[in-house]
């Protein structure tokens, strides 16, 4: 009796264990692209546009990229993942995206 | 900045562990850099990851990792997301639905699968665009360095033998297999891959539900994902909830153009073409890495020093290595682990005795269909199928 009433606790957990839905909970990145200050591009449109789709490293990563390699990373981006990035906000992503390139130590042409 | 009391301590402490200043860091090496990137243990089932993207997902298994053991553990297995996921799955109301130009249509719960003849095979997992860091000129995209690969023993069910029971339809082409993973914007493209109908049905391609004899980590692909003996992982589609199966070309975006290589038989062309006939990626080539030590080391000065590494055949299984510690002017064969999966990892070791000195340690590959690693590299616009010889300079004190 007494083993029997341990196996069906057993089997009843093994149930519950079996039925539980797996689950994960994600780390979440709030980190904005930098504000240079003033005089400096401003990060607000690269803020508004980009971080809806992914966080800043796959901006940060990248090498070394002419203002042209840029823009066609925009136009990829608008025309194949129909990224809901504003034409009119290019020339002000762009200009960050320069600024902070030239700004790094550790990002040169190979 | 003055710390006061200890809460204020404890609260700057903390600030700085969590800051990337403060984290371990890895140094891939990439030309130009930027080069650093953040370990990192914030993803669960993970731990150690080298952080290429938080969202969506970009984790890559540091190279120390391929030292241990031929078998990558799942917990530092890569990560690699287009599209956001669910975060939480319930597996017994999963269901794989197989439709299209089919006679019988399906819908498959996992256990209906688990009642099919059990399945197994170790391979390797590697991102088209694995390396693609190293590329020169650099190119844009996933800034991985070597390690978005991962060989693991894949369990489940051989997909001839789900596809018998659905009873595919003459005139069938292709099988399109996507998950559950969704676009961000509405009319953006969901991912989905295609196989010809005879690769898909060669007994070799099979839906997996466990990795290494554990349920595939969500991360991973749980509860289901397509394994594809040899071939770049893009198909590898993770999540799978449905099979499609096409009776003309699959022009979705994924297939038509995305992951697509230069037509030439070695996927390379001329830095910065951009007008040339192209092809969807397929098949690996062979690659070698040394694991035992990495770019930079100073090793002591001794008669026969111990070097090793994995090797992979690509689409088929490797038959020779050999290793060099001059940069490849002279050669000598490596031992060959006894694991010989066909797909996936071999171990390799040698011992070698370079003078005092600078000294550049290389392993070469002879894959058993005979194609031998190339010294030098191919370049291609998207920094696709690296597979050239790959230096690893160390210092002989």
């Amino acid at each position: 009796m007494h083993i029997l009433s341990t196996l069906l606790i057993g089997l009843a957990a093994s149930v519950l264990v079996a039925a539980a839905p797996a689950r994960i909970e994600l780390p979440f990145s709030d980190a904005m692209f930098a504000d240079f200050g003033a005089g400096k591009p401003s990060p607000d449109a690269i803020n508004n546009n980009c971080l809806a789709c992914h966080s800043t490293e796959m901006v940060l990563n990248q090498p070394q990229q002419s203002r042209a390699e840029w823009q066609e990373a925009l136009i990829h981006m608008r025309k194949n993942y129909k990224a809901p990035v504003d034409v009119a906000d290019d020339a002000a992503i762009l200009d960050w995206l320069v600024a902070m390139q030239a700004g790094r130590a550790d990002i040169k042409t190979p | 900045m003055r710390v006061t009391d200890r809460r204020q301590f404890l609260a700057l402490a903390a600030a700085s562990a969590a800051s990337p200043l403060f984290a371990a860091q890895v140094d891939l090496q990439l030309p130009g850099g930027p080069s650093l990137r953040p370990l990192t243990d914030a993803f669960p089932g993970k731990r150690q990851m080298i952080l290429q993207r938080t969202s969506q997902p970009l984790l890559e298994t540091p190279m120390a990792v391929f030292d241990k053991g031929v078998l990558t553990p799942n917990d530092r297995f890569y990560v690699r997301w287009h599209w956001p996921f669910p975060t939480e799955i319930d597996a017994a109301a999963h269901r794989l639905t197989i439709d299209g130009h089919v006679a019988k249509p399906l819908q498959l719960s996992l256990a209906d699968l688990k009642a099919l003849p059990h399945f197994e095979i170790t391979a390797v997992n590697q991102c088209s665009g694995n390396s693609r860091g190293h590329f020169e000129p650099r190119i844009a995209g996933a800034q991985w360095g070597h390690g978005a690969m991962g060989n693991a023993r894949w369990t489940g069910v051989r997909l001839q033998d789900v596809m018998a029971r659905a009873a595919i339809k003459p005139g069938a082409l292709a099988l399109r297999f996507s998950g559950l993973d969704t676009p961000l914007v509405d009319d953006a493209p969901d991912f989905a891959k295609s196989l010809a109908v005879d690769h898909a049905l060669d007994g070799e391609v099979m839906i997996a539900w466990a990795m290494n004899g554990e349920a595939l980590p969500i991360l991973n692909g749980f509860p289901l994902r397509l394994v594809v003996p040899g071939w770049y992982s893009t198909y590898w589609v993770k999540m799978l909830d449905r099979i499609e199966i096409l009776d003309k070309p699959d022009d979705n975006y994924w297939m038509a153009k995305a992951y697509h290589i230069p037509d030439t038989p070695d996927a390379g062309v001329a830095p910065g073409a951009t007008n040339f006939p192209r092809r969807p990626i397929s098949r690996m080539v062979p690659r070698a890495f040394i694991t035992s030590h990495a770019a930079g080391a100073k090793l002591a000065l001794a008669p026969g020093i111990a070097i090793g590494g994995i090797a992979m055949g690509g689409d088929c299984g490797v038959a020779s290595v050999a290793v060099s510690s001059d940069g490849g002017k002279n050669w000598a064969p490596a031992t060959l682990g006894k694991d010989n999966d066909v797909y996936g990892f071999r171990r390799f070791d040698a011992a070698m005795s370079p003078p005092r000195g600078p000294a550049v340690l290389m392993a070469r590959v002879t894959n058993t269909k005979g194609v031998v690693q190339p010294l030098t590299g191919i370049w291609n616009p998207n920094g696709f199928m690296r597979g050239q010889v790959e230096p690893t300079p160390v210092t002989i004190i």
